[in-house]
């Protein structure tokens, strides 16, 4: 049986739009068919997930009725009761089988848990924003059809962009008039277009061209000190660039298709090399990834640290708080010293981000602010986020040790 | 005191500048205002105004001007 890595080929493509069809001509008549839909999505499902995959398939369903049970047994809960333990109990649960994914693989010498399966960390994030909301009472209305839709919603399925359940319910319940869902499909198309750029003309040749080769040369010329060279330093770039392309261009194809289908799935990337600051690097880069670390970790852990009075100081309640939220980014990566340091890294970056700028909102005058302090800025943190990405990629694992 | 007067005091501690200037400011992306700051505020306003505003409730565009803020916290008042 064929199988499929999502927008992996042209076949893929190909299928998306046969599929599609149908269903642009219905929205543009004013008309969804929730049947057409759902079908289409167990079709695109089983091609990812069926045929020699078969058993991340099982693990899949597995894992949906598992997170059903929790989000629907929390919601028919919360209509009564709101004890703070129990809450904490399914927040746990929920976040279990991705916690077991991912440590897998650290204790048991790199092999993959069996109950594992391609965008179990996407699930995991929409699962526990639902019933995040719910304890807040932003979610009443609970439905376990939405919540499957929610979570099965085929084009953001393998990576995101992690969509949140009020705002995909809104668009899923509606159907956009002509002229706004013409607006939607002509973004929805050029995003595909723009996506093909980045995916499979440009990662692929930063990515399969000439990353192995920078690799290499990398590999051959150790000895200096730290084993770094200037081959070390063209990787760094490179292996940045290829991320980035890669990374954006699936998401365009993810939004694109989700736009094509009436649904305004959020934007994962907003030209992150302008930013002038880390800080502002976060808002711009893998947008709904690091939003969710800000509304579901940051922003709950500063309420909390703050309202029981942890810190003294309000810096400090943020500088502690960031590095938390980093480390926990960092972890979710995977267990490995280079994605924990990455993300120790990134923590370090925001406290230090966070002087700065409060060292500059107090020396206003004697501070310079112009056109070349603004791209000194940008330069600089573009280099810095290269930097932490070399120290992502692993690549200093193979070299060190 | 009124709920624009509270407010804007508390939007002042917090970000150590006068905001009432400025009325219609994108507080978030001219740098004054932040996650950190964001829930000072949501705690301020619960201290001092008895207004609870869960995390989820709190959708950035919906507060990111002192205007909006305003607006906001008088629907909930």
């Amino acid at each position: 049986m064929l199988t499929f890595e999502p927008y992996g080929n042209p076949t893929y493509f190909a299928l998306l739009g046969v599929a599609l069809l149908p269903l642009m001509i219905g929205l543009l008549y004013g008309k969804r068919s929730r049947l057409y839909e759902t079908l289409i999505s167990i079709f695109f499902l089983v091609l990812t997930f069926g045929g020699a995959k078969w058993t991340q398939g099982v693990a899949l369903i597995i894992y949906i009725l598992y997170e059903v049970g929790l989000t629907w047994g929390y919601a028919v809960y919360r209509r009564n009761h709101n004890s703070g333990p129990f809450f904490y109990l399914m927040v746990i649960l929920a976040i279990a089988p991705l916690t077991i994914v991912k440590v897998t693989p650290a204790v048991e010498n790199g092999q993959a848990s069996l109950i594992g399966f391609l965008g179990i960390s996407y699930l995991t994030f929409r699962a526990v924003q639902t019933i995040m909301e719910t304890r807040d009472g932003a979610i009443k209305n609970y439905n376990v059809m939405t919540f499957l839709q929610f979570m099965l919603f085929f084009p953001t399925i393998s990576s995101g962009p992690i969509d949140r359940y009020r705002r995909f319910e809104a668009d899923y319940r509606s159907v956009p008039d002509r002229d706004k869902y013409l607006g939607m499909l002509q973004k929805g198309i050029r995003y595909l277009f723009v996506g093909f750029m980045y995916k499979f003309i440009l990662a692929y040749y930063f990515g399969t061209i000439l990353m192995p080769k920078l690799q290499l040369m990398a590999m051959h010329s150790r000895g200096g000190f730290l084993d770094i060279s200037w081959p070390l330093v063209g990787y760094m770039y490179c292996y940045s660039a290829d991320l980035f392309f890669d990374f954006a261009g699936y998401s365009l194809f993810a939004v694109g298709t989700s736009y094509i289908m009436g649904i305004a799935t959020p934007m994962n990337f907003k030209q992150p090399w302008r930013s002038p600051n880390i800080k502002d690097f976060w808002n711009r880069w893998h947008i709904t990834l690091s939003f969710w670390f800000r509304d579901f970790i940051y922003m709950r852990l500063v309420f909390w640290f703050m309202k029981h009075k942890v810190f003294k100081k309000p810096t400090t309640t943020a500088n502690v708080t960031y590095v938390i939220n980093m480390l926990v980014m960092g972890f979710w990566h995977g267990v490995t010293w280079y994605y924990i340091t990455y993300g120790l890294f990134h923590g370090v970056a925001l406290m230090v981000n966070d002087m700065w700028l409060r060292y500059k909102k107090k020396h206003r005058q004697s501070v310079p602010h112009n056109h070349f302090t603004q791209i000194f800025a940008i330069f600089l943190t573009g280099n810095l986020v290269c930097f932490s990405f070399l120290i992502f990629s692993g690549i200093l694992d193979k070299i060190w040790f | 005191m009124d709920i624009k007067e509270t407010v804007l005091n508390i939007l002042n501690d917090l970000t150590g500048s006068d905001v009432s200037g400025a009325m219609d400011e994108n507080l978030f992306d001219s740098g004054i205002m932040d996650s950190m700051a964001s829930v000072q505020l949501l705690l301020s306003l619960q201290s001092e105004l008895g207004v609870n505003v869960p995390v989820s409730e709190f959708e950035r565009s919906e507060w990111d001007t002192p205007n909006k803020i305003i607006a906001k916290v008088e629907s909930l008042a």
